[in-house]
């Protein structure tokens, strides 16, 4: 499980940097920006193994809260692999975390602090409305990408088909019902237990 | 700050946060209550039980909050502290959804952290993920029903959809190339079928 990483102070400021980069990219929420994260931080740096990487969203989602909180999960799970077990780990962690949530954070909120006022008072300008209305079916499109990268990183269509048939019965609920998520998340970690999928 | 914002006559009635200890509190208590996404809390508590706002002007937040990058539930609560009392408000709603749930979310990953190695949680985890996979896929599929009215119709807009999830899975173009020239093309198409 442990996966012991090196990283010098150049590679903090570039994780800080890289979600300060995509912190405006993030249109439709933070979850559209997953495949992107998992490209940098899985398979260009190798700074989180897969495992972890869902792992981050499978607790945020389980766990009360906005699920932007993944990204500092993710962040800290980079610092305990920098820091390794004990005090340390958590300081470093706790600093992954907060670098990320930071990067994430601070363009996005200032700029909607920003446009706040003028965006309600410009709603029916024809612009806004292309650029809310024109990035609809893009959103749909990175969803289902999401969705699919976090299913392969589980297990392969054609190896694992109990595990897709789960990702594809929770869709399918949460598409055509209003159970609570809660429900599906344990209703998963019991099949996980018991070793079903 | 509120003075220039157009008050609707139930602007008397309706309540309002009393400070932004009170903002604060509020957006703690209902993000605490939201597992697995705030949005449905936000609606139920801020406008059918504070009655801070009424539902069309919640649409019209909700609304803006998606236009702007950042997560949706986020930038709603610094839309409405900030309407309240200004950048403190902003500043306290935005602490009140995120300072507890972080608590929380980190002591859950400490936990997992010590039975990582348990094959229990190991498969608790891999079946928490698939299920984790497939409530985003519902989601999408949900909003996909908001696309038949699109200005672009249905067909257009799956081919940008689609031409979206092939680049990421299969020729993993990064985010930003996607939407510079995906999204802006479908911004430009969509400009040019809406009404002047």
């Amino acid at each position: 499980m442990t996966h012991a990483i090196t990283l010098q102070p150049l590679d903090w400021l570039h994780l800080f940097l890289y979600y300060l980069s995509i912190s405006l990219l993030a249109v439709g929420g933070a979850i559209a920006t997953a495949p992107d994260m998992h490209r940098f931080l899985v398979d260009r740096n190798a700074w989180l193994t897969d495992m972890q990487f869902n792992a981050s969203i499978a607790i945020a989602q389980a766990a009360p809260g906005p699920n932007v909180l993944f990204i500092a999960l993710l962040g800290w799970h980079v610092g305990l692999n920098a820091g390794g077990p004990g005090a340390i780990g958590w300081a470093y962690g706790l600093l992954g975390a907060a670098l990320c949530m930071l990067g994430i954070m601070l363009p996005s909120a200032t700029l909607t602090w920003l446009a706040t006022r003028w965006a309600h008072r410009n709603r029916e300008r024809r612009a806004v409305r292309a650029f809310k209305q024109g990035m609809a079916p893009l959103v749909i499109g990175l969803l289902m990408a999401a969705t699919w990268v976090l299913g392969r990183a589980q297990g392969q269509p054609t190896t694992d088909g109990p595990l897709w048939l789960l990702t594809a019965a929770a869709a399918l609920l949460v598409w055509r019902t209003r159970l609570h998520l809660l429900w599906m998340l344990g209703a998963g970690a019991l099949l996980g237990v018991l070793g079903w999928v | 700050m509120a003075s220039d914002l157009p008050l609707p006559d139930s602007a008397q009635t309706a309540a309002r946060p009393r400070n932004p200890a009170d903002l604060f509190w509020s957006f703690t208590w209902l993000a605490l209550q939201g597992f697995g996404g705030v949005v449905a809390v936000v609606q139920r508590e801020l406008v059918e039980k504070k009655r801070w706002m009424t539902n069309e002007e919640f649409l019209e937040d909700w609304a803006v909050a998606q236009v702007m990058p950042g997560p949706n539930v986020v930038n709603l609560s610094i839309m409405i502290g900030d309407r309240h009392f200004g950048l403190r408000g902003a500043f306290a709603a935005l602490a009140g959804m995120l300072s507890f749930p972080l608590a929380i979310a980190l002591a859950v990953a400490l936990v997992y952290a010590q039975w990582a190695s348990h094959p229990a949680m190991a498969g608790a985890l891999r079946g928490m993920g698939a299920v984790a996979a497939g409530l985003i896929g519902g989601m999408g599929l949900k909003l996909a029903a908001a696309l038949r009215t699109h200005p672009l119709g249905p067909w257009l807009c799956a081919a940008i959809a689609g031409l979206t999830f092939v680049g990421v899975v299969w020729l993993r173009v990064p985010l930003y190339g996607l939407l510079l020239v995906v999204g802006g093309a479908a911004c430009v198409l969509t400009w040019r079928k809406l009404a002047p």
